[in-house]
């Protein structure tokens, strides 16, 4: 198990934002974490990630209790993610906000390794032309690919990823979903927050379904979606519950 | 001891008040656009020129002249936040900071070019009065009144009329209060004219009790910041409660050491605040 | 790094070199005053640039580490009778370990309330400082002119002050230009930018801090010790002379925040500003409004600076331009 959450609650003040969730992540696999606005999706990541210490339980990573731990250490152990609002560094170029995720990660590497490192993730993601340029001119879809290249950059076992695919049409979705297996290929561990369901069904392994802060089902991509209390959970979005219900590709 | 230490500690509660005054102004502002005033100190100190230039040349009786410091305190403050803040709101934080540390630095320019930094008085006396061992002054009374009542004010203001409900909905979600039509820009220098009234107010009354020069505000503005930290941001009645904690504190270190340890210790309390409680000992209303 | 190979380097270095060859060249003590002036500005405002430029703490205390080297130093030559250059390296390391533990108390702040902690550090520092009767109090230290003797006579030690001058400013520009293409200094800016998402990527932000603000604190102590000791006299009110803890910020923002060169134009250029309005009688004051004044238009219309107003204008000099 790469990641282990263990009975994770989390409260602000009045508001019980996480209860009682428990996931075991075995290596190489890409978990889908799916669930309505609000239940609590981003703030499991930050509690993984160490932006928030959890009010209740464990979190394990690589076997090793890193309940509370800051963020930087969870880097360093091989953590990487990237933000459901994007957090560019905006008067850095493309080049140097990805060099940061490779100094900086687990892997540590000087300047001259970073900069060879961030070019070739650069190309991966396709923003080779804007490398020069300051993250701050980039438009949205260009800064979640700046996100994802400087997580890839740090060459993490676990990636976070936190709605990658929004904003993207259907051939970019198409092209990301592939890019997120390829990645896995690699060996690294990914967990996909996302609301663009025929892709994270597709693309998961496993699925892990969250509502008001608690898991309501866990299982496969196929015994999820025709899981009732699903349904019923995304049933304010009539939308997207017949999405579930019909699983089209 | 009993008979030194109770004269300066109901003392420092009177100026106390004046002290929660001014932080007011500060924590308004603060609470309502994020910005910390950094012209504060010189704005305090303009009150107390303007409260000496009333009385000496206008030869207006201080409560009264104080209603015109009052309102030229209001116009400084807009004509500043058109000028040096409205630009920068959007900017990192740090651009506001420096945007009106730029206006104290030509406040005190242009104040020190005309008043030079001799001390100046306003020779006002209402007398006093003998209660056991305390001796009240009534100059301080009637601050600790004034003070008050513009408390007062200020809370209906921004509770019982439209202005003041729109400065509560702008302070809370700017992009909402906008989406139902209330015309941010405007209030926002309108909320910064009040917190600039208040500090010239606080100015004004400061003048009552002591000399000044044109540099004696930095001192209040410091007190300021450490009020607003104590009783909490946007919190106008923590502010008061803040100012009463602290000048009861001023009036009782001197007893028993040096008074230029005075900010020695008030930065170090500001700091220790900062660090334990940030959202202050009252809690933030923001 | 091969740093010498880059024009960017090169630029900052012959600039400094050729203004503190002038009065040597030209023999003359009057030019060699005005060029120690400047020198001093450069100092102070490249350190400080570690902090806010690199780093986006805005530090309304800075001046604090000039006056605490600077009372350092003199009081280890005056007093306890050391070398300079002893004593120059005590006026670096006592700010740097203030700043050490400073930091920690006050650098877990974020913006608006570190700028403000700053403010409170000059307060108190003042304060302190006049108080203290180990080192005069506010009556300050005089310094026994035998000991210009030491270093070959009073104008030969006045010139010997110079040369150091000289070196502290080329080292702190090196320090600097390390700094900014250093990991560490990559760091840094990524906290600037955005501290949180930085320290998610794996910067230990509070460690790097701290870095920064000792680093920021041990040239001001040693430059101010060479000012005090050509000097021959110190006194609370000059060392600390709390105006210019916000003088150094208009500096670093008039010249560019961030890059090497702007705080050494910034510097430079506002300390011939003030030279020249030393003139007018209304000097004081008019100097502030004209700071103030100065400070308001780069926040506003160019908060690069000049360098990197330049920058952003001509893309092609930023070879050259760091």
């Amino acid at each position: 198990m790469i990641l282990q959450i263990q009975n994770v609650s989390k409260n602000f003040g009045g508001l019980q934002a996480l209860s009682h969730v428990t996931i075991d992540l075995p290596e190489a696999q890409i978990l889908g974490l799916i669930g309505p606005n609000g239940a609590g999706k981003t703030t499991l990541f930050n509690v993984i990630n160490g932006i928030y210490s959890p009010s209740e339980g464990r979190v394990l990573f690589l076997g090793k209790d890193v309940t509370g731990s800051k963020p930087y250490r969870l880097a360093k152990m091989g953590m990487a993610r990237t933000h459901q609002i994007v957090q560019p560094l905006n008067e850095l170029s493309v080049r140097e906000n990805v060099m940061v995720g490779a100094c900086f990660g687990e892997e540590n590497h000087g300047m001259t390794r970073a900069a060879e490192i961030a070019d070739e993730v650069i190309d991966f993601v396709g923003l080779d032309e804007r490398k020069e340029q300051l993250a701050i001119n980039l438009n949205v879809a260009q800064k979640k690919r700046l996100e994802l290249a400087r997580a890839l950059a740090a060459r993490p076992k676990l990636l976070l990823l936190d709605e990658v695919l929004a904003g993207l049409n259907p051939s970019e979705i198409a092209g990301m979903v592939q890019t997120v297996a390829a990645i896995r290929e690699r060996g690294v561990t990914i967990i996909m927050i996302e609301h663009v369901m025929h892709a994270v069904m597709k693309v998961s392994d496993r699925i892990f379904v969250l509502d008001y802060g608690q898991q309501i089902a866990e299982g496969t991509p196929d015994s999820v979606s025709q899981d009732p209390k699903v349904i019923e959970a995304y049933l304010g979005d009539p939308k997207l519950a017949e999405e579930i219900a019909t699983r089209t590709n | 001891m009993f008979d030194i230490l109770l004269p300066s500690l109901v003392d420092g509660l009177m100026i106390g008040f004046v002290y929660g005054l001014a932080a007011m102004g500060l924590s308004l502002i603060w609470g309502v656009m994020n910005v910390i005033n950094l012209a504060h100190g010189p704005i305090i100190a303009l009150g107390m020129f303007g409260l000496y230039l009333a009385f000496n040349t206008l030869g207006l009786n201080p409560y009264l002249a104080l209603i015109l410091v009052a309102l030229a305190g209001l116009l400084l403050g807009v004509l500043i936040y058109y000028v040096a803040v409205q630009r920068v709101l959007t900017a990192p934080h740090l651009s506001t900071l420096l945007a009106t540390f730029a206006v104290n630095m030509i406040l005190i320019g242009i104040g020190t070019a005309i008043f030079s930094v001799s001390p100046y008085n306003v020779d006002f006396s209402m007398g006093s009065m003998d209660f056991g061992p305390v001796r009240v002054l009534w100059t301080r009374v009637a601050a600790a009144l004034a003070a008050l009542i513009a408390t007062g004010l200020l809370y209906a203001f921004l509770f019982r009329t439209r202005q003041g409900k729109n400065i509560r909905a702008v302070a809370n979600n700017r992009v909402a209060a906008e989406l139902m039509g209330i015309p941010s820009s405007r209030v926002l220098a309108l909320s910064f004219g009040i917190g600039t009234m208040l500090a010239a107010t606080a100015g004004g009354l400061i003048a009552t009790f002591f000399p000044f020069t044109i540099l004696a505000g930095g001192g209040y503005e410091l007190r300021s910041f450490v009020i607003v930290v104590l009783g909490g941001l946007g919190n106008p009645l923590g502010a008061l409660v803040g100012g009463l904690i602290l000048g009861m504190l001023e009036g009782v270190i001197p007893v028993f050491m040096q008074t230029s340890w005075v900010p020695v210790i008030e930065f170090a309390l500001f700091v220790f605040i900062i660090i334990i409680r940030p959202s202050g000992l009252l809690g933030s209303r923001v | 790094m091969k740093i010498y190979t880059k024009p960017g380097f090169w630029l900052p270095i012959v600039l400094v070199a050729l203004v503190g060859l002038w009065p040597i060249i030209t023999d003359n003590a009057a030019n060699r005053e005005v060029v120690s002036s400047i020198l001093v500005s450069v100092v102070l405002a490249s350190s400080l640039n570690i902090l806010l430029g690199y780093t986006g703490y805005v530090s309304f205390g800075h001046i604090v580490f000039f006056g605490f080297g600077a009372y350092t130093g003199f009081y280890l030559m005056s007093v306890q009778g050391w070398s300079i250059y002893a004593a120059m390296i005590m006026a670096g390391l006592v700010p740097a370990f203030l700043a050490f533990l400073l930091g920690k108390a006050i650098l877990r702040l974020r913006g608006a309330y570190f700028a403000l902690a700053t403010i409170g550090v000059n307060e108190a520092a003042r304060a302190f400082i006049k108080n203290f009767e180990p080192m005069g109090g506010s009556v300050g230290m005089q310094l026994n002119f035998k000991i210009y003797n030491d270093y070959g006579g009073a104008a030969q030690a006045l010139w010997t002050t110079f040369y150091l001058m000289i070196a502290v400013t080329l080292a702190v520009i090196i320090v600097s230009y390390l700094v900014r293409f250093s990991k560490f200094g990559l760091g840094l800016m990524a906290i600037r930018e955005n501290e949180d998402a930085a320290e998610v990527m794996g910067v230990v932000a509070p460690d790097s801090k701290t870095w920064a603000y000792v680093i920021s604190a041990i040239f001001p102590g040693i430059v101010g010790l060479l000012f005090f000791f050509k000097n021959a006299t110190i006194l609370p009110g000059d060392a600390f002379r709390l105006h210019l803890s916000i003088e150094t910020i208009v500096m670093v923002m008039l010249g560019g925040a961030g890059t090497v060169l702007g705080p050494i134009l910034g510097g430079a250029g506002y300390q011939r500003l003030r030279g020249t309005l030393l003139v007018t009688p209304l000097f004081r004051n008019i100097q502030l409004v004209v700071a103030g004044v100065l400070l308001l238009i780069i926040i506003l219309f160019i908060p690069a600076g000049i360098v990197g107003w330049l920058r952003d204008r001509f893309p092609s000099l930023r070879r050259v331009l760091e």
